[in-house]
């Protein structure tokens, strides 16, 4: 019984260790950020791999998301006779929800499970001890550029995607399925609003590519340096950002409403 | 602080363990200034860990390791950073970046501590390219070199900043002949001119003999001799002489500690 | 890695085609150029029944939108709905005896409120009280009321 009772403690003690040890890395790969401005070298290279690496995926899926989007609103709007609501349909969709969610899911499993795999090889082969042992400290010189492009390229992906669905939207509804071209955007420029919705979404994207890329930078410098444990946190980086993204989405949806 | 002896470093009662297995149990140890000295014991011992000890990326769990007489365990993360630029590390594994050439990643010390200006950065990278002897290398990537060759160049990559002190984790393993007999020179006279301190971990005990000031020899989380390369070559342990000759009998163990041979065996018989 | 040229101006495509598809959120898909803060003003309007407006309502004249429902509360006194509503400084000539109704956009569409522009010479400014007001069309309403239209009728 009283064993019990000290392996929960034991396990309690140890959540909570775990959990400050991983916040006071996050605020000392926040407090490099200062240090990065001086470098915009070190951003760029992580802006090409995190963020242009990952732009084609996330426009084509936009493009066909939309197009979807402008299906089956068209089907289920024309019942109702409001099948020019179409374009507000389609528009907050996107900007709300999917895009920076979908986003950051693919954002996940393209950018984050590489990143996991980078710093979890480079651990495993000494990279970061040695750069320690040159008095560069791995947190300021690996991890924080990485974490600042993330947040960086998350809310200009999503808007991407964002901007590439409404107009994958417009190309079913309008240019196929014969939604008035006027009412598809003059209803959804009097419904969308700018603060309510567009911001939000940005914030929102803000949040998880903050969440996201830090899962995966984390991952990598914490995995065990074998190749098991390297494709382990690889795993884990999707999994655990899958479902922080799903969960902090209701929790800011909640909030912002 | 009374740093008046001539050791740059100096460890006292060190402990350390990991998980259950003991690898330290109160060791002490004096690298004096401007020597050689080399840490010889058999695999798995714990000469890289003690390395690493030293370098400040483990804690011990008890003991001292004074650096100019300021006790590396103590130190608090910034003041470790600096204390790290007087130091070169030669890791076993060469530990390379892999995203830069050769080239990029001895200028890399230099480039994040100095403001040299990229000229000089080059000429002081082909300096030390020519040192190894892998100035024609120089635009290869990490992966495109061979074991010995990677360790050529995180040589080259150790010494680029100028440290006080350098530790080597085997540094000759992988080089043929002639490259070892160039890399001992370098070492013999990088230390005769700049008074340069080395730390060296090395199974090569010709070598090693050859150009140590002084050899700690431990096992078994001990010290089991220590002393000029002369005193180690005429000592009376069976165990150091064991060591320092190579013999395969002798009170040191070639096996990673278990139960005896035949019991293991016949467990396995006796489970059918 | 590519050669850093390549690098940088892949990075600087990204960045721009990111602002912009940004900048096309907020102009073609939420038209926030319109009603960029500063140049507008404030009017407000009495309602007996506002009945599916909603803050962000459109305020249109003639079919133009030209402003947006802010804020709907309650008068304590009155009961009546207060309707503030924000208009784009460029509609800066509308008569003040001008007449706000609540319509609702097709059949089931969303409520906007319509002004219909008067005659009088002064116009509309920050803080103006529209006075002619006509409420919400509520659906219910109007057929509850034809059918006791009807049943009076008969029992006539
Ligand atoms: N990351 C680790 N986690 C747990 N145990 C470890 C770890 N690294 C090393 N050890 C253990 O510590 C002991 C000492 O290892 P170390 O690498 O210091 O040996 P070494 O003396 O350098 O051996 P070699 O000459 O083969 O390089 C070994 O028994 C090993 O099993
Ligand atoms: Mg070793």
């Amino acid at each position: 019984m009283f064993d019990w009772f000290a392996q929960l403690g034991r396990s309690a003690i140890d959540f909570f260790a775990r959990l400050g040890s991983e916040v006071l890395l996050f605020l000392q790969a926040i407090a490099a950020f200062k240090a990065l401005v001086f470098r915009p070298a070190l951003i760029i290279q992580q802006l090409f791999s995190i963020g242009v690496r990952s732009m084609l995926i996330i426009i084509v899926s936009g493009f066909f998301v939309g197009m979807v989007l402008g299906l089956q609103g068209y089907n289920t709007l024309i019942d109702f006779g409001a099948e020019e609501s179409l374009g507000v349909m389609v528009a907050l969709s996107l900007v709300r929800e999917l895009g920076p969610v979908v986003t950051a899911l693919l954002y996940a499993g393209r950018a984050g499970s590489a990143l996991t795999a980078e710093i979890g090889l480079m651990k495993a082969t000494e990279q970061l001890s040695g750069l320690e042992m040159m008095a560069v400290n791995p947190v300021e010189r690996i991890l924080a550029p990485r974490l600042l492009a993330g947040i960086i390229s998350m809310p200009l992906l999503a808007a991407m995607f964002s901007a590439v669905g409404v107009f994958g939207g417009y190309l079913v509804g309008v240019d196929m399925l014969g939604v008035d071209t006027g009412a598809y955007w003059s209803q959804m420029q009097a419904r969308v609003d700018f603060e309510q919705d567009i911001i939000q979404g940005v914030i929102k994207s803000v949040v998880f590519g903050v969440v996201t890329t830090w899962i995966a930078v984390y991952e990598g410098y914490t995995c065990l340096p074998t190749s098991e444990g390297v494709s382990r946190s690889t795993t884990r980086t999707v999994v655990y950002s899958a479902l922080a993204v799903l969960g902090l989405d209701f929790l800011l949806t909640a909030l912002m409403l | 602080m009374p740093s008046t002896d001539n050791n740059l470093v100096r460890i006292r009662d060190l402990h350390f363990s990991r998980g259950h297995s003991k690898i330290f149990n109160g060791i002490d140890i004096d690298i004096p200034k401007g020597k050689i000295t080399a840490i010889m014991g058999p695999s798995g011992t714990g000469k890289t860990t003690l390395l690493k000890l030293i370098g400040g990326q483990l804690k011990p769990q008890q003991g001292t390791i004074l650096f100019h007489g300021e006790n590396i365990p103590a130190m608090k993360t910034k003041k470790l950073y600096e204390v790290r630029k007087k130091m070169g590390m030669l890791f076993q594994s060469g530990a390379l970046l892999t995203d830069m050439s050769v080239f990029d990643n001895i200028a890399f010390p230099l480039r994040e501590h100095t403001e040299l200006p990229e000229v000089m950065i080059r000429d002081l990278v082909l300096m030390k390219l020519q040192a190894v002897g892998l100035r024609g290398a120089r635009d290869l990537n990490p992966s495109q070199l061979s074991g010995g060759m990677a360790r050529r160049v995180a040589f080259a990559r150790a010494i680029a900043l100028d440290p006080e002190m350098i530790m080597f984790d085997e540094p000759f393993t992988g080089q043929d002949p002639i490259s070892m007999g160039v890399l001992v020179q370098l070492i013999r006279s990088m230390n005769e001119a700049l008074e340069l301190t080395s730390v060296m971990v090395s199974h090569d005990i010709e070598e090693t003999m050859a150009i140590a000031d002084k050899v700690y020899i431990i096992s078994q989380g001990k010290i089991m001799g220590y002393g000029s390369p002369e005193e180690m070559n005429q000592s009376d342990s069976p165990w150091i002489s064991q060591f320092v000759h190579g013999e395969a009998d002798g009170p040191v163990h070639f096996h990673y500690q278990a139960r005896s041979y035949s019991d293991d065996i016949f467990a396995g018989e006796n489970r059918d | 890695m590519p050669n850093s040229r390549i690098l940088e101006i892949s990075v600087g495509i990204f960045v721009a085609v990111g602002i912009a598809a940004l900048l096309v959120l907020a102009v073609n898909v939420s038209n926030v150029s319109g009603f960029s803060a500063g140049s507008q003003y404030t009017i407000t309007a009495n309602f007996d029944d506002v009945s599916g407006l909603k803050p962000r309502s459109a305020v249109s004249i003639a079919g133009v939108t030209v402003g947006r429902v802010t804020s709907i509360v309650v008068d304590p006194e009155t009961y009546e709905a207060v309707v503030a509503m924000t208009i784009d400084a460029r509609f800066n000539d509308v008569p003040v005896d001008s007449s706000v109704g609540i319509y609702t956009a097709g059949l089931l569409g969303e409520k906007y409120v319509g002004i219909e522009p008067g005659g009088a010479p002064d116009v509309l400014e920050e803080g103006s009280v529209i006075r002619l007001t006509q409420s919400s069309i509520v659906l219910e309403k109007l057929i509850s009321q034809f059918l006791f239209s009807q049943s009076d009728k008969k029992e006539e």
